[in-house]
């Protein structure tokens, strides 16, 4: 079973492809660009198609997904956590 | 697998154009004709109304593309023909003359000095005789270089950037070498991923018509704006499927155009394209204005991948929808023309799911309802450029 889908290993988010992720549960994410598998525990219950933090970032710090810049984050984002319009916001507009 | 051996069903029309519907227009040019065309419509079966809001007193390029629309929708080969109807004669004879150049049926009918009964009456009599002429035009077999196919997405989330999109996207590199003629668009949609899309464009003059028509949009929405747009781009749906940023939906959006097409030129609003390959066109992102759009240009078949599930049809086109997402699957089943969310759990890969969309696409051309045609879907939105004279 993959419960995050991750597409490039640059990426600092993963997206939960299944429903009812628990906080505490041990997530497979699959890295689509070289087909490797990653784990991370999940912080918080993420809904399906929401992000999930697979690394450590700190407020200010780029987000990486589909190994390009997606935003910025305005608050530290740990390991495993929600990543959302809460954390994150755009560079445009 | 397609290949260039690879053909479909359609309907040949005057012009050489092929069509995958065969319907019967009648077509109001303004707001005040849609109750007559309706009344039209209604008296005779298998024709189709497309009402809308607007035709009165819009003035300069708002105009124009109103007619171009118009003309565009009649134009459209899935279109065997047309009765247009409008408050004043003159502008009926704008459109008729417009969509005759392509050969098919046509007749218009000016609503002044007649009123709605004599118009009804009358146009209904020529609106049989078509529907009987229409139903004799025989589906004839066709090479996969004649399909013209758009796509846009809505209703996105995070599935439609892993999922349905690079589906559409596999679907494109596969029709591209076979002289399919595409397009895409979603000019502010493309916002973050604008230099990806630069880097497709097949030539120097290419790539700066594309950055005119993007910085143009990016213009207008700073000239308009009231907030920083985060309550329309992403939209609350896109947020409630998990999209965060319009950096992050628009790398997802040109997932549609795959990993090798070239963008070969860019087109205006309703613009009908001179070769075959790949088209930017510069339109709203809004479902039902591109889509409408699209039909415009001459494009017969349209793909719709949506994350949240998005309802979306049209009268003149047929709107193939995929998702990926298992709960939309789950929950709106009844709007998915094709389901790829295996893609997701590594069970398929994105050469399978192109093929097996590809193989809906044919299904649909040669005949096959959509969703949205069974449910009765049919979203025709004209494009506003500034408010009227």
């Amino acid at each position: 079973m993959i419960h995050i889908l991750v597409h490039d290993k640059k990426d600092t988010v993963g997206v939960a492809v299944v429903e009812g992720i628990k906080a505490g549960q041990e997530l497979v994410g699959w890295v689509m660009e070289d087909d490797s598998t990653i784990k991370v525990k999940a912080a918080n219950d993420i809904p399906i198609g929401h992000k999930v933090a697979t690394k450590d970032i700190k407020k200010t710090d780029t987000i990486i997904k589909y190994g390009f810049d997606i935003g910025k984050a305005v608050a530290d984002i740990k390991i495993g956590e929600h990543a959302h319009v809460h954390n994150i916001k755009t560079k445009r507009w | 697998m397609i290949s260039s051996k690879t053909t479909f069903m359609g309907y040949r029309r005057e012009n050489g154009r092929v069509g995958v519907r065969n319907h019967v227009l009648i077509l109001p040019v303004d707001d005040l004709s849609n109750a007559a065309a309706e009344a039209v419509a209604n008296n005779i079966k298998g024709a189709i109304a497309i009402p809308h809001p607007y035709g009165r007193l819009q003035f300069g390029a708002d105009l124009d593309l109103h007619f171009r629309t118009l003309i565009g929708a009649g134009a459209n080969p899935n279109v065997a023909a047309v009765v247009v109807i409008c408050i004043e004669a003159g502008w009926a004879k704008l459109v008729v003359d417009g969509i005759a150049k392509t050969g098919k049926p046509v007749t218009g009918f000016g609503i002044e000095q007649h009123g709605d009964h004599d118009t009804i009456m009358r146009a209904s009599k020529v609106a049989k005789e078509y529907v009987q002429w229409a139903s004799e035009q025989q589906r004839v077999e066709c090479p996969i270089s004649d399909l013209w196919v758009s796509t846009k997405c809505g209703e996105s989330d995070t599935t439609s950037g892993c999922g349905s999109n690079p589906t559409v996207g596999s679907a494109f590199d596969k029709l591209e070498p076979l002289g399919v003629t595409m397009c895409f668009g979603e000019t502010t949609e493309i916002t973050g991923g604008e230099n990806i899309v630069a880097d497709r464009c097949a030539t120097p003059e290419v790539r700066a018509q594309f950055m005119k028509m993007f910085d143009r949009y990016q213009d207008l929405i700073e000239r308009h704006k009231t907030s920083d747009l985060s309550d329309s781009q992403p939209t609350k749906g896109n947020i409630e499927g998990g999209l965060t940023t319009i950096e992050e939906k628009a790398l997802g959006n040109i997932q549609k155009i795959g990993k090798k097409c070239k963008v070969i030129g860019v087109l205006d609003k309703a613009e009908a394209p001179t070769k075959p390959g790949l088209w930017f066109m510069d339109s709203s992102s809004a479902a039902a204005e591109m889509v409408t759009l699209c039909a415009a240009s001459g494009y017969v078949v349209h793909l719709f991948p949506t994350g949240q599930g998005n309802v979306i049809g049209n009268p003149i086109v047929p709107v193939v929808k995929l998702t990926a997402n298992p709960r939309t699957v789950r929950t709106m089943s009844e709007h998915v023309d094709y389901d790829c969310s295996g893609l997701l759990q590594r069970e398929k890969n994105l050469d399978q799911t192109g093929d097996e969309l590809l193989e809906v696409m044919l299904r649909t051309c040669n005949g096959r309802l959509t969703a949205a045609e069974a449910l009765g879907h049919n979203e025709f939105v004209l494009t506003r450029l500034y408010e009227s004279a």
